[in-house]
């Protein structure tokens, strides 16, 4: 589904990325984990399209995307939740949403559906994203993405600076989300307990590399803590 | 009493016009950063498009209200032509902007000494535009009462256009944030380009509605570039409540400081007023934590 092969990525000259092989199939959820400064977020900026890579390549559904720019790999199934519960901030609710449903032919009826799965919403569409708490932010920023239907939906740590409630409805909306194989996960977390809860497979970055990848079974806790040397 | 009004007037008439000329820029440099010095240019090529759409349709009235729609359209593929070949490597590098859109206004001017030849030419108001209106309290000139109406209109237009419309969302979503407007699926490129034609295309409005005040030549666009930008920056950078707010403002002290010394030291008395609250409120009139453009 969203191969990411080989990618060196960074700012100017400094590389962040050496290397990373990440690959996340049909389906299912695949954790990205790694203390701050691993390179998880500039991974994540490249595959998306923000980031350049100086060498490897980014394959979506086999096509290699590394050139096309972000707007265009949305139309091709990519969505892309960025840290920080990140939003219009002078644009209400209601504006975030429809600008995202602008761009997309069934997007009003899908905008309607997603308000369903995050009533929150509906009670803050005429206030100005600026002005909600975290939590919402984070629901808004997650039924943003989700309005353009995508295959593949980039989580760049949702649970970060986030009630542990709103935690637990993320948790469920994401794995609803992924019961099915019409939505994969790419989820990048530093909160390993929430990762290894819904992950089917995790991959673990140190300084740029990775250097532990398999799946989320029972055993893995301690893998990624020994990975992770804590 | 009747002097106060009049002054008033002049005023208002004047802060028209830059308002005309600066909610294009207003756009373009708090959506791209851009410092395009050739916006006064594109003011100048609607300016001239009024006067070749009066040569070919002959008619004073119906010829302004071909104009306006045709100066936007000539203005705002100028706009186009100059983000597509050399502003769309620069944006947000503001001091390398300003230099070579010095250079493409230098060039637009020339063209026009070429085409045009170098003395003024005339574009006709019509008939119902060369009088006086009486308002009760004091006679106004037509033409300037119709590009106070006009300059509203643009104002309202551009509110509208940005506050309901999918293209207005995409304006100020990408003025936000440029990153997040595309991983949403947002070509911003595509939205840079149509902010530009309307920017520009306003330009070529104001250049229509400035030759009901005067005559037209390839300079004509130097005159009003510098004070379109006070008006941009003492409003606050990218937002058009305060460039409507600062073009009155600068308009009004204007005509005001005109009245009671001359043209030329108004003029350097309203650059004091702006530098002095520039001082104390760098961020213009309206702050902003986030460049907003409503």
């Amino acid at each position: 589904m969203l191969e990411l092969d080989d990618l060196h990525v960074g700012y100017g000259r400094t590389t962040v990325v050496h290397g990373a092989t990440v690959h996340v199939p049909e389906g299912g959820i695949t954790a990205v984990m790694g203390h701050n400064g691993a390179g998880k977020t500039t991974l994540l900026r490249a595959a998306v399209g923000l980031l350049a890579p100086s060498r490897g390549r980014v394959l979506l559904d086999g096509d290699d995307v590394t050139r096309l720019r972000p707007h265009r790999r949305v139309r091709r199934g990519l969505a892309y939740v960025p840290q920080g519960q990140q939003s219009f901030p002078q644009l209400t609710t209601a504006e975030n949403l429809q600008l995202v449903a602008d761009t997309r032919p069934r997007g009003r009826a899908r905008t309607d559906e997603l308000l369903d799965l995050f009533p929150a919403l509906r009670e803050v569409m005429s206030r100005k994203a600026g002005l909600l708490s975290g939590g919402q932010r984070q629901q808004l920023a997650i039924a943003r993405a989700l309005i353009t239907e995508p295959r593949v939906l980039i989580l760049d740590e949702p649970t970060e600076g986030i009630q542990p409630s709103v935690v637990a409805q993320i948790e469920r909306t994401i794995a609803d989300l992924t019961s099915g194989d019409d939505l994969s996960v790419l989820l990048v977390e530093q909160h390993i307990g929430f990762a290894l809860s819904v992950a089917d497979r995790y991959y673990v970055l140190a300084s740029g590399r990775v250097t532990s990848s398999g799946d989320g079974g029972d055993d893995s806790h301690a893998t990624v803590r020994a990975a992770m040397a804590i | 009493m009747d002097a106060l009004f009049a002054q008033l007037f002049a005023g208002l008439s004047l802060g028209s016009v830059l308002l005309l000329a600066a909610l294009g820029l207003a756009l373009t440099f708090g959506q791209m950063g851009v410092i395009n010095m050739a916006h006064g240019e594109f003011m100048m090529a609607g300016a001239y498009t009024a006067f070749v759409v009066q040569s070919v349709v002959g008619d004073a009235g119906l010829s302004l209200f071909v104009s306006l729609p045709a100066g936007f359209l000539v203005g705002g593929a100028l706009g186009v032509l100059l983000e597509a070949t050399l502003l769309r490597r620069m944006y947000h590098r503001p001091l390398d902007t300003l230099l070579v859109t010095w250079g493409v206004a230098l060039i637009l001017q020339q063209l026009a000494r070429d085409i045009f030849g170098a003395p003024n030419v005339e574009v006709r108001a019509p008939g119902w535009l060369s009088g006086n209106v009486d308002l009760g309290l004091l006679q106004v000139s037509s033409a300037r009462l119709f590009i106070i109406v006009l300059s509203v209109a643009a104002v309202v237009g551009l509110g509208v256009l940005l506050k309901t419309s999918p293209l207005g969302r995409r304006i100020r979503g990408t003025v936000q944030s440029r990153d997040l407007a595309e991983t949403v699926g947002v070509s911003t490129r595509a939205t840079d380009r149509m902010t530009f034609f309307i920017g520009s295309g306003l330009a070529g409005v104001a250049g229509v509605a400035l030759t009901l005040l005067g005559s037209t030549g390839p300079t004509l666009g130097t005159n009003y570039i510098v004070d379109a930008f006070l008006v941009v920056v003492a409003g606050g950078i990218g937002q058009i409540k305060g460039c409507v707010i600062a073009a009155f403002g600068l308009g009004t002290l204007q005509a005001a400081f005109e009245y009671s010394t001359t043209a030329s030291l108004a003029k350097v008395a309203v650059l004091v007023v702006v530098v002095v609250f520039l001082q104390a409120r760098p961020q213009g009139i309206f702050s902003v934590k986030t460049r907003s453009l409503v």
